[in-house]
C-alpha cells in the first residue's frame, strides 16, 4: 500500500524535475522546486510510515517550513535583484 | 473493525497517491504558469489529504497521528502562501496568462 503511494510520489519526483527542466519562465522552475519539496515532504512521510520510523514526521514538518522560506526567498530575489535591500532604495519598477 | 480500518486506509492512501499522481501530471503538462499551478494545488490538497487521512487510520490514537494532522496543517499553510507568492510575482513580472482570446500568450508548447 505505502510502496504504491512512494512510487506515485517518485513519478511526481521525477514529473517536477521534467518541468524544471523544461520551464520556460523562471516561475515554472520556482513552482517546480516547491513540488519537488512537497513531494520530498509526502516522500518523507510515507517511508516513515513504510520502515515503522515515525521519527521522519519531525523531518517532514521542518522541511515544510524550509521549503515556503526558500520559494519566497528566490522570489523575492527575482523582484528586487538582490536579497538584502536598504531602505532608502525605493521599488524602482 | 481492524480489517475495515486497513481497507479504508488502503482506498484512502492509493486514492491519494492516484490524485498526487494526477496533480504532477498537470503540473508537466498545462500550457502556462498559472494553470500549472492550479494542478499542483490539486495534488497538495486533495493528493495530501487523502493520503495523510489513510496513514491517520494507520496510526491510529498517537503521537504519530497528532505529527501527521501538524504535517498536514503545515502543507495546508505554506502551500497557498507560496503558490500566491509565484502567482503575484509572475504577474508582477508581466507574464500573461494563457487566455482564449490571444493565442500563444506566454503558453509553451502549442
Amino acid at each position: 500500500m505505502f510502496t504504491i503511494a512512494a512510487i506515485a510520489i517518485m513519478i511526481v519526483h521525477v514529473l517536477a524535475v521534467a518541468r524544471a527542466l523544461r520551464g520556460p519562465t523562471v516561475f515554472d522552475r520556482v513552482l517546480a522546486a516547491n513540488a519537488i519539496g512537497g513531494a520530498a515532504i509526502m516522500l518523507l512521510a510515507v517511508l516513515g510510515f513504510l520502515t515503522g520510523r515515525p521519527e521522519f514526521l519531525d523531518v517532514g514538518i521542518t522541511y515544510g517550513m524550509l521549503n515556503l522560506i526558500g520559494t519566497l526567498a528566490v522570489l523575492k530575489f527575482f523582484r528586487y535583484g538582490d536579497l538584502a535591500r536598504s531602505d532608502e532604495e525605493t521599488v524602482e519598477s | 473493525m481492524a480489517l475495515l480500518i486497513d481497507i479504508v486506509s488502503w482506498l484512502l492512501v492509493v486514492g491519494g497517491s492516484l490524485f498526487y499522481l494526477i496533480g504532477g501530471i498537470g503540473l508537466y503538462r498545462m500550457p502556462d504558469v498559472f494553470t500549472r499551478m492550479h494542478a499542483h494545488s490539486v495534488s497538495e490538497t486533495l493528493g495530501a489529504g487523502a493520503l495523510f487521512a489513510g496513514m491517520l487510520l494507520q496510526a491510529g490514537w498517537s503521537l504519530v497521528a497528532l505529527k501527521l494532522v501538524i504535517l498536514f496543517a503545515v502543507i495546508i499553510y505554506t502551500g497557498p502562501v507560496a503558490t500566491h507568492a509565484v502567482a503575484r510575482a509572475a504577474r508582477f513580472a508581466g507574464v500573461e496568462p494563457m487566455l482564449n482570446s490571444h493565442k500563444g500568450a506566454g503558453g509553451s508548447k502549442r
